[in-house]
Formats: C-alpha cells, structure tokens, sequence
C-alpha cells in the first residue's frame, strides 16, 4: 500500500523518471508501429528485435562495460544486418519471407543466447546485465537512458511530422509513389531505420523478445478507431502510452515481474477493448449493425408477404397463417417471431390466426413493395436482366435502399414515362397461394 | 553448471537434441512449404500459458497435462489469428503479431507468480535447459532414461506415425490446396492438424531448447531442404539429416566454448541455412549468378562472332578494330572478358593493326549463328507475317537459343536462299 501511494503520488524521482521514459517510448513506437503495420513489416520489427540481441554482446565485448550507447549501436547494427539478411534471402532465393524471418529471428536470438552465456562465464560478466535486455527491466532505467529515449523520440517524430505525405503515399501505394518519382526505395528504407531506432531504445524497458509487441498491437487498436491516417496516429501513439504507463506502474508495484510483459499486455487490454467497442469497425457495433439489418428485413418481408395477399385477393381482410408460410421459403417458427415483432410494432394485427395491416402497416407495407418494385423495374429497363431473375435480387436490396435512390429511379423512370402510380405492378406474376 | 562435467551424461543430452532436431524438422517441411512458418513461430510462444496453467492447476511437471494446455492454446492462436483478420480487418500479419505477443506476455507473468511454487523462471523458457535434462530421470519399459528423452521419443513416434498415415494428403495440401480440396482432402482439417501437432511437438521440445530455439529448428532445417531439392520425399530426408546435424554440432561447439547448448544448436542450423542459400547447386545464390554470368558471356561471345561476321561480309577488305567492337557492346568488364576467351579458344585472332578477324573455327561457329538468325527472320515473316522492320529484334534474342535440332527443321521448312532482308542465309 505503501509502495502504491509512493508510485501513485510520483514521490521518488527515480519513479518518474521511469514512468516519463515509458510513456514516451509507448508513444513513439504506436506512431512507428502505425506505419509499420500498415506497410506490413509487423513482424519484420519482431525479427529485428531478436536480431538485435547478438549486437548488445558484440558491443560488451568491445566496449567491455555495461555502456548504453554503446548497447545501442551494436543492436542497431545487428537489428539491420538481421533486416537486411530477411529480405536477400526473399529477394535472391526461393525461401519466402516468413521462413526467412523465422530463422533469423531464432538464429541471431541463438547468438545472442550464445554470447551471452560466454559473457556471463567472464569474471566480470554479470556486471553486463544482459538478462534485463530478454525480458525488459523499466525500473533499471536511470535519467541518462531515459534523457536518451527523449532524443531518439523527438528525432523520429522529427522525422514522422517532416514526412507524414510521403509515408503516408508508401504505405498505401508504393507503386504509385515510385512512379510519382519519389524514392520509394530510399523511404522504405527510412522506414525500416525508424522501425530499428524506436525498436533498440524500447529494449531496455520492454525486451527483445516482446518489443514488437509495442509496435504492432497498438497501432491495430488504433485501427478499429478510425480510417483517417493522421488520427491513427495519434490514438496510437495515445494508447502506446497509456500502455507504457500503466505496464511500468505495474511492474514497479510487483518487483518479481519483468516490465515487458505487463506494458504488452495493458497494450492487449487496450486492443481488446478497441476491438469490442470501438463505434463504427468494432465487433459489437458490427454485431448490432447485423442485428438490426436482419430485423428490418425480415419485418419487410412479412409486410411485402401481407400486401401481396391483399392486393391479389382484392380486399384488405386479414390473412391466414398458412398463406402467408407459403409467400416465400421461410419457416413456420421464423415467420412466427417475425409476425410477433411486427405485432409490437404495431404494424399488424392478429386475431385467430389471421393478420391484417394496421393503416401504418399499411403506408409501410406500400412503400416496401414500391421500392422493391421499382428496383425490379430499373434491373429489368437498364440492367438487362431477365424478369425471372429479378426477384431473388431485388429481394435482397431493397432493404438497403437508400431514399435518395428510390427518388433517382423514380425520376428516371417517370423520364421513360413508366413510373407507376401508388404501387408499381410486379413485373412478374406474384407465387400463387398454394392449396 | 558446466555442461563439460556431465560427460557421462553427454549420450542423453545428444540423443534429447537429435530427438528434438528430428520431430521439429520433419514438421517444418509443410511449415515451409504451405508458408505456414511464422504460425509455427507464433504457436512456440503462444503455447507458453497453456504451459504454466497446467503447472498452477496441477502444480506438476507431468507432460500430459502441459500437453493438453499447449495443444489448446496452440490451436486458439491459429484460429484467434484467423478470426482477428477476417471479423476484426486486422492484416494477417499484425493479427499474428497481436495474438502471439500477448499470449507469451501473459505466460510469462503467469510463470514470474508461480516461480515460487515451480522451479521455472522465464529465462529457461526462452533458451531451454538441456544441459540439466539428465538430472531429471524417468524409467520406460525398465530402462532408466531422462524424463525430457522419453517424452520426445513419444513425440517423434508420433510425427512420424502421422506422417507416414497422412502422406498423400500432406503433399497435395502443400502443392494445391484448391486440388486437396475438390479431391475431397480438408485443407482446414489438414491445417489445424498440423497446427495441434506443431504445438504438441513445442512443449516436447521446449523444456529442452526454449520457445525460440524451437522455431529455428522448425523452419531452418526444412529451408534449407527446400534450397537443396525439389522433391517433396526427399525434403523430409535432407530436413532430418540437417536438423540432426545441427544438434550434433551445436553440442560439441557448445561443449568447447562452454556456452548455452540451445543457442548454439540454433546457430548451426542457421549458419547451414545461409550455406545453403549462398551455395546450393541449383536455387543457391553463387550457382544462379554463376549461370547468369555464364549465359550472358555466351551470349556476348556469340555476339561478337556474328558482328565479325557481318562485317567481312559487307566489308571483306578491312578489318574490324578491337576498339569499335567493344564500342559497340557497350560498358562493363564482360564484352573484354568474351574477347579474351574468344582469343584464348583461337576462333578470333589480333591482327597487328589492331584489328580483329575470326579464324576458320570461328567463322565456323559464327557462320551457325548468322545462319539460325537468318532463318529465324525468314521463318517468323513466312509464318507470322511480322513486317520487315520487326525482324532483327526477336531474331537477335532467339539466335543464341537455336540448337542443331531447331536449325535443320528451320532449313527444311525455308525453301530461300535468301533471308527477307535479301541477305544471303549461309548453309552448312
């Protein structure tokens, strides 16, 4: 409780310290990841964080001290060199990239693993502490890694903001952009340099081995958000940070856990609720959308079903069950819900097993069937498609026939003279009632 | 520990790495080739809380229910990935990306609160602890053996059982999965099955060589097959020899530097993979600029007889000088290095002005290829009506393709003499 209160009220320097350099590494590699993602290196950035581990060893041995530059340099070498490996051998060979990212993500890791054991076995080996490197190990941060971060984060948002179009055209068009006579070689790599950058500064917080994870799940929460670029961006880079705050809080609190893993996982949380609930992309309002598409359609067909009845039989009296089962292929426990609902909203009446149109009914039942006509009409006048076809198609859209739609083909087919007058006539004969 | 001091255990902890090297490789072979590796690669991580909810629950090291928790888990990812990309518009990519990384960060945190109760931390789960397999033993059909050995002796026999069973339909999902399909053969069912059997095969493997050793001896063994043949039976054997090797070596290497078994097994493979890219004899990279270096100096040499040719023929009198003959084949060390070995094969010969003319062997050879260009011309104005201006090009191209076989069917088929530019079509 008490170590809560001393995290919660920022008391201790060194804890904000920490907390500032992981909000702002959350930050920046969102805004990195955004364009990673969607230029699909997700996983080129995973192979590159492995990658690296070998590079931190190279860099003890030369430098021989547990130096963070130093560290740096040597994984950004390797991090490359490891890009560079994946994409000879897919470029020049017949082993695609997935194989090839594979194998150098496990054989430099193996290298890393390797150099590091050889390290460890040196009198002074365990001063290099390596092993924060694997998992991660915010609370080692000192102000002088974090003032480090804060460089690095404002060059690559330096970078980012000086070339947001550019980006933006590569990672949707890259054909379009080089043929535009951008350099889209050269922004690819630039890129992939952001990527490798964001990606070695974010290792002694979060590790090799879930790096990846900061830059790839916040920008696909981000995702479901929004569909404009700039704004993806920015919740992102938003809840990358969140993410790093709430991760590395975390693990101040639990000092038995390593940081990389709660910073992935609050990142997890803020992607499953993004794909829970975000407004318009997010899996319930996609849910509820279909919902509410069935209803209205099958509310539809049950007046269209009613109509028919009536405007064949010549009167507006009510409707036996049996004859309506048989307007179209549904079945009986279907329509049954369906004229229940119908009931509710007042659309119909019941009484014995027969249902007549209420006069709101009425009005809807007719503008259903005159928009289903009139689509029938239009497929069958400008479409070419023959009127036996026309049903099932018309069937299916007029449920999501826009107003403005109906008015268009009102107008042009009144233009040919042909616009019927309450309710257009079925160009085909309405299924007889069978015995 | 130093893994030098168990020389008499040295034999188990071979045999667990061969065991180990064999059972992933011969299941990375459809991983390759269906393109399916880094699902493979997902799956070794994302098993890892399926692993350690089976030790909280159960808080044993019983392989059975580690098995049954990877297996599942194993098999959420494949469909949590599929399911992420399809309903969430995820890109593939990224859904693996999410699903994996998440999954391996809970494992971990799930491990970090139980490491009080279980002797694991997350560092072993990474890179494998084979030197220690010996010390934990287990006794199967009254043969005392590691605990680690027996369970992937279970696992291998596994594999190759279902190998052996599923063979044909294996090949055909990984050569056409839309034959498989109309064949009646589930690519689905083929797909989740190896996915649960990838994973299965992970926790046999991943107390001994880690979660991310796992994956290089999944996909680099059968890589490298894949660089070394073209045929799917012999793929499985090369998979195995390579992965074995790769444990065999990565163990006395490891033996010698006194450094971590795993990562030197994943080492090997590799350093054998990039062998096998840089000198495979026909998808290697060496091999296939060898071959374009090799066809495009045929192809200058060729050039360069024909220009000779042509030339005495127009202008018999006078020679044609060295410096316009590279002149005209433009930049670059190749057209000196043709001239040299044209001079070397003495087809042309250095006249003491400088000038360049073919020997008898050389017009022999050139007067061949002025011929077949001739009679390709004649042929595609015969027989495809091309006008005379679109002749040279496709002539020009095809020239150095037309073998002896090719030529005499041109000859029997041109009854001129001449080709359609009015230049004389020489005969043999």
């Amino acid at each position: 409780m008490d170590d809560f209160l001393r995290l919660i009220l920022l008391r201790d320097a060194n804890t904000r310290v920490v907390l500032l350099g992981a909000t702002l590494l959350g930050a920046c590699s969102g805004a990195v990841g955004t364009f990673a993602v969607l230029r699909r290196r997700a996983l080129l950035g995973d192979a590159l964080a492995h990658a690296s581990l070998p590079g931190l060893c190279m860099a003890y041995f030369v430098v021989g001290d547990r130096s963070f530059v130093a560290f740096l340099i040597g994984a950004m070498i390797f991090g490359l060199l490891g890009v560079a490996c994946v994409s000879f051998v897919n470029a020049q060979t017949r082993i695609k990239e997935d194989a090839a990212i594979g194998i150098v993500l496990s054989s430099f890791f193996g290298l890393g693993i390797v150099l590091s054991r050889i390290i460890q076995n040196q009198p002074a080996g365990n001063r290099a502490g390596l092993d924060t490197y694997i998992f991660g190990k915010a609370a080692a941060m000192v102000r002088q890694d974090v003032m480090l971060i804060i460089t690095v984060s404002a060059v690559v948002l330096l970078l980012l903001t000086a070339l947001f179009k550019e980006f933006r055209l590569l990672c949707f068009d890259r054909a379009f952009a080089a043929s535009l006579g951008w350099p889209a070689t050269l922004l690819d790599g630039l890129l992939m340099a952001l990527i490798c950058l964001i990606t070695v500064v974010g290792l002694p917080a979060v590790g090799v081995v879930l790096m990846a994870a900061l830059l790839i799940i916040p920008a696909a929460a981000a995702r479901f958000w929004t569909e404009d670029l700039l704004r993806m961006v920015l919740i992102a880079a938003g809840l990358g940070g969140v993410a790093g705050l709430a991760g590395t809080s975390i693990s101040a609190m639990m000092s038995r856990l390593p940081a990389g893993a709660p910073i992935v996982l609050a990142a997890s949380a803020a992607f499953i609720l993004s794909m829970l609930f975000a407004p318009r992309r997010g899996v319930v309002a996609d849910l509820l959308r279909r919902r509410r598409l069935r209803l209205r359609v099958s509310r539809q067909n049950v007046l269209r079903a009613l109509f028919e009845i009536q405007e064949r039989s010549g009167s507006t009296a009510p409707a036996a069950f049996g004859d309506l089962l048989a307007m179209r292929s549904w079945s009986a426990a279907e329509l049954e819900r369906s004229l229940e609902r119908a009931e509710r909203d007042g659309l119909i009446v019941g009484t014995l097993d027969r249902w007549g149109l209420t006069p709101h009914g009425q009005d809807e039942a007719a503008r259903v069937v005159r928009a289903h006509r009139l689509w029938e009409l239009f497929l069958v006048e400008q479409a070419d498609i023959a009127p036996d076809h026309v049903d099932r198609d018309a069937d299916q859209i007029e449920h999501v026939l826009p107003p403005e739609l109906i008015a268009r083909l009102e107008q042009q087919l009144a233009a040919a003279g042909r616009l019927p007058k309450v309710v257009p006539r079925s160009p085909h004969p309405i299924r007889e009632v069978m015995p | 520990m130093n893994p030098a001091g168990l020389r008499a255990d040295d034999f188990w902890i071979i045999t667990t790495a061969v065991l180990c090297a064999l059972s992933c490789a011969l299941l990375g072979v459809p991983l390759v080739l269906r393109r399916m590796s880094l699902l493979g690669d997902a799956i070794s991580h994302a098993m890892l809380p399926g692993i350690a909810t089976a030790f909280l629950l159960l808080n044993s090291r019983a392989l059975g229910p580690m098995l049954a928790g990877a297996v599942v888990v194993g098999l959420l990812t494949a469909v949590l990935t599929a399911a992420l990309s399809r309903w969430g518009k995820v890109p593939e990519d990224a859904a693996m990306g999410v699903v994996f990384t998440s999954l391996f960060a809970l494992g971990v945190i799930l491990i970090s609160m139980a490491a009080s109760q279980v002797d694991l931390d997350p560092g072993c789960v990474l890179y494998g602890l084979i030197e220690f397999v010996p010390l934990d033993r287990t006794e199967l059909l009254g043969i005392e053996l590691p605990r680690a050995t027996a369970g992937l002796m279970g696992v291998l026999a596994g594999n190759v059982l279902l190998l052996l069973l599923f063979y044909k339909e294996l090949k055909i999902v990984c050569f056409d999965p839309y034959l498989a399909t109309t064949m009646g053969i589930s690519a689905a069912a083929v797909h989740y099955g190896l996915m649960a059997t990838v994973a299965a095969t992970s926790v046999a493997a991943f107390e001994s060589v880690g979660a991310i050793l796992v994956v290089a001896m999944l996909i680099a063994p059968a890589a490298t097959a894949h660089l070394l043949t073209d045929r799917f039976s012999r793929m499985f054997l090369i998979a195995a020899g390579s992965g074995v090797l790769s444990a065999v070596a990565g163990y006395f290497l490891a033996l010698n530097w006194n450094t971590s078994v795993a990562g030197m097994i994943s080492v090997a493979a590799g350093v054998q993979f990039a062998l096998a890219v840089l000198l495979a004899p026909r998808h290697g990279f060496v091999s296939r600029r060898m071959h374009q270096f090799l066809l495009a100096l045929r192809i200058t040499r060729e050039d360069i007889l024909g220009m000779l040719y042509r030339w005495k023929e127009s202008a018999p009198s006078r020679g044609l000088g060295r410096a316009q003959v590279l002149a005209a084949l433009g930049r670059g060390a190749l057209p000196r290095v043709a001239l040299e070995t044209l001079r070397r094969a003495r087809l042309i010969e250095r006249r003491s002005d400088d000038t360049l003319e073919l020997s008898p062997a050389g017009v022999a050879q050139a007067r061949g290829l002025v011929q077949a260009h001739r009679l390709w011309e004649s042929y595609l104005a015969k027989h495809l009506g091309l006008p005379l201006d679109h002749l040279h090009e496709p002539a020009e191209r095809m020239e150095h393709y037309v073998g002896e076989r090719l030529r005499g069917q041109l000859q029997s088929e041109i009854e001129q003499r001449s080709d359609p530019h009015g230049r004389d079509i020489p005969a043999d």
